[in-house]
């Protein structure tokens, strides 16, 4: 997926880095196309905006706000989703 | 990128109405067939108990129905098959649950046609997403009908739609139905029957992929004036106390003392009437038989054989009613998230803790649920391990060899007892093997490879009456169904074996009984676990299932009590067995693998008779071994 250089033009950071309260759009997900198209189809698309949520006891899986819904997802997973902060 | 529209008919629908009369005749098995269709946790399954009466798992997380279910409703006189599909967010297969949804859509499953009809169920109160699948489904050209389910949640946190807008923008009709409320349901059979106005087809267009999809899926909510529900308050407060580093974990535990507290202290007077009122209605029998035999078979034989199993209906109850409750209300995808982090450590994820945990109720419907799981490696390792948890056949086991052996102490005032304590402790036990195997197979011959973890948190939501209620009745039904038929033949055949050969025209001693010398046959074997001729016995038929040792030992007690004693099983159970030897027999129940059904299941989840094999070896070695310890360690620690 081509990044559309139309955010505020920050730098874009992992998905993983995103603290709790904070959001983002998410902009390319750097994984095989088997996760991607699942993840995509939970709510993952480039373009849309993510909401860090709580964190399982123990620091992972990490809870996302994402759609409409709320996605949980290992840090792992995270490290490899692009995405630009908001201001 | 995914093909979504893989299918022949392309985009354009018939306009021709619902169900129009068959062309060709069908036989009796041929009903005109309807399908759920959905997202997972969109509440198919809670529809398809309202359409068709028949009680089918529902529970707030994604992927309760892993196989298709046929029920049926009756609709001007005419019987229509329901089919309950498992969720799925796209028509690209990728797990084996979506792969049966998959092929029933396009026929492709024996003995099952082709759907006449489809239901869409999406879930209203996340609508612009559950929308996606209704571009394939809708280019698939079987009449559709959509339905917003929980709209009355819709409302409640201030959102809306405009269906009929919806329904000229897709070409299709669509209703706002809650299937836990009962609410909107008649356009259902107005569909059905042809009696609802259908919106003019549009020419749907061809999505090569998601984002694509989920544009248009956009686009459609926007013209129908979506409006997204108001985040859920609760959810968030109760998330913010059960994902909580501390506060999270001990309310787990707390609530897992709970359970097992009450299995014991509410199960208690329930259970005390249930074997009130079959000993009575035993010696009722008794003295309408004419004969002695007769009243041998049918009072120490049927009666204290199956009765004796019968008393556990309580405590099952109990149990499935508190899973029920963890179930419905969506604890249980929180647990799934909370586990996953310990799961990963042993090769396993989140999604095993679910059919791990239901494995806590029965290992069968716990393996189906496996089929969640995308990655097969991951699926096929916790089918190894899920016979592990303590299902409820070994509850009848557990606590009528604690009970017999255990004084009723309490530990934590009122709060725990000492025999909750001690059935806590196997359930651990179970889960420890459970977990030690998958860290072997992890480390050995079945290595885990990189693979996706996601899990939907839906919102907690109330668990009906309606649900948990139909969960027990279809609960003891099994249960009683297996009581008057496994239990049963064994009872009798057992009480045959024990009366035979006859001696001078009476039954032998038990001892020299056809029974008896089966019983000391193995002896030898079992010996050094701590186990005597009886408890062999027992073993020997518990291999059909495991709460049929509780009925032998039952109509062995029986037979060798005759009528003038009504020794309780647990009084008579002490006289054969010691400390040591009880706890061997826990060890061993504990880890051993007998039933027949899991077995069969296994084999036909994982396509032969290897994993099965293994699998038998494996737990029996290791239940002969651990029991064998079990016995001497304690043995020894007792002096």
């Amino acid at each position: 997926m081509q990044a559309a250089f139309n955010g505020n033009g920050a730098l874009p950071l992992a998905l993983s880095e995103l603290r709790e309260g904070e959001k983002g759009v998410l902009e390319s997900l750097d994984l095989p196309e088997e996760f991607a198209s699942r993840l995509m189809e939970l709510g993952f698309i480039p373009g849309h905006s993510v909401a860090a949520g709580k964190t399982a006891p123990g620091g992972d899986p990490r809870i996302f706000r994402v759609d409409g819904s709320e996605i949980a997802l290992r840090r792992e997973t995270c490290s490899h989703i692009l995405i630009r902060a908001h201001a | 990128m995914s093909e979504l529209h893989s299918l022949p008919h392309g985009p354009k629908r018939p306009a021709a109405a619902v169900l129009e009369p068959l062309r060709e005749p069908v036989g009796a098995a041929g009903h005109r067939v309807i399908a759920l269709v959905g997202p997972p946790n969109s509440g198919k399954t809670t529809l398809f108990n309202r359409l068709t009466g028949l009680r089918q798992k529902v529970a707030n997380y994604p992927g309760v129905t892993v196989d298709y279910h046929v029920g049926q409703m009756i609709l001007n006189s005419k019987t229509l098959d329901v089919v309950d599909l498992p969720g799925v967010y796209s028509l690209t297969p990728r797990s084996e649950d979506e792969q049966v949804t998959h092929n029933i859509l396009h026929g492709m499953t024996d003995g099952m046609r082709k759907p006449d009809a489809v239901l869409l169920v999406l879930d209203a109160t996340n609508l612009s997403r559950h929308l996606m699948l209704a571009a394939p489904i809708l280019a698939m050209g079987i009449p559709t009908l959509i339905l917003l389910n929980m709209a009355d949640e819709l409302r409640r946190r201030g959102g809306d739609v405009d269906t009929e807008a919806l329904a000229n923008q897709l070409g299709a009709p669509v209703a706002r139905i809650s299937a836990a409320s009962g609410e909107g349901l008649e356009v259902i059979r107005g569909f059905l029957a042809g009696t609802v106005a259908l919106p003019r087809p549009v020419e749907l267009p061809i999505l090569g992929s998601v984002p694509a999809c989920r544009q248009w899926a956009g686009s459609m909510s926007r013209a129908a004036g979506y409006q997204s529900p108001n985040a859920p308050v609760w959810t968030r407060r109760l998330d913010a106390l059960f994902l909580h580093p501390i506060a999270g974990p001990l309310i787990f535990l707390v609530v897992m003392v709970l359970v097992f507290q009450s299995i014991f202290v509410v199960a208690q007077p329930l259970m005390d009437g249930v074997e009130a009122l079959i000993a009575s209605s035993g010696e009722f029998v008794r003295a309408l038989l004419p004969n002695e035999w007769l009243q041998s078979l049918v009072v120490d034989g049927v009666w204290s054989g199956v009765g004796s199993v019968v008393v556990f209906l309580p405590q099952i109850l109990i149990l499935f009613a508190f899973l029920g409750v963890l179930e419905d209300s969506g604890y249980l995808a929180r647990a799934a998230v909370i586990s996953d982090r310990t799961m990963a450590r042993v090769g396993l994820q989140g999604k095993s803790f679910i059919p791990l945990l239901s494995a806590y109720a029965c290992a069968i419907p716990a393996i189906m649920a496996t089929r969640t799981i995308e990655s097969k490696r991951d699926r096929f390792a916790t089918i190894l391990i899920a016979p592990f948890m303590t299902c409820s056949a070994r509850l009848p086991v557990y606590t009528l060899i604690i009970a017999a052996f255990l004084p009723d102490r309490e530990i934590l005032g009122k709060f725990l007892g000492l025999r909750a304590l001690a059935l806590m402790g196997l359930y651990l036990l179970g889960f420890l093997a459970a977990v030690a195997t998958a860290w072997v197979l992890n480390s050995s011959v079945m290595k885990a490879k990189k693979r996706l973890f996601t899990m939907e948190l839906p919102p907690y939501r109330w668990p009906t009456w309606q649900s948990i209620g139909l969960r027990l009745l279809d609960r003891s039904k099994v249960f009683l169904r297996r009581a008057g038929t496994v239990i049963l033949a064994v009872s009798i055949g057992l009480w045959a074996l024990a009366s035979l050969p006859l001696v001078d025209g009476h039954a032998p001693p038990i001892e020299d009984s056809l029974a008896g010398t089966l019983g000391r046959t193995v002896e030898p074997v079992i010996r050094p676990l701590g186990f005597d001729w009886r408890i062999g016995i027992g073993l020997v038929t518990s291999l059909a299932a495991r709460e049929v040792i509780v009925g032998t030992l039952g109509t062995i007690y029986g037979i060798e009590g005759g009528d003038e004693s009504s020794m309780g099983l647990q009084q008579a159970l002490r006289q054969n067995l010691d400390l040591p030897g009880a706890i061997a027999l826990l060890v061993f129940f504990a880890f051993a693998m007998q039933c027949l059904s899991t077995l069969a299941v296994v084999r036909r989840e994982t396509g032969g008779w290897k994993f099965p094999a293994y699998q038998f070896a494996y737990m029996t070695g290791l239940a002969f071994i651990s029991a064998y310890l079990a016995n001497h360690i304690t043995r020894f620690l007792m002096g």
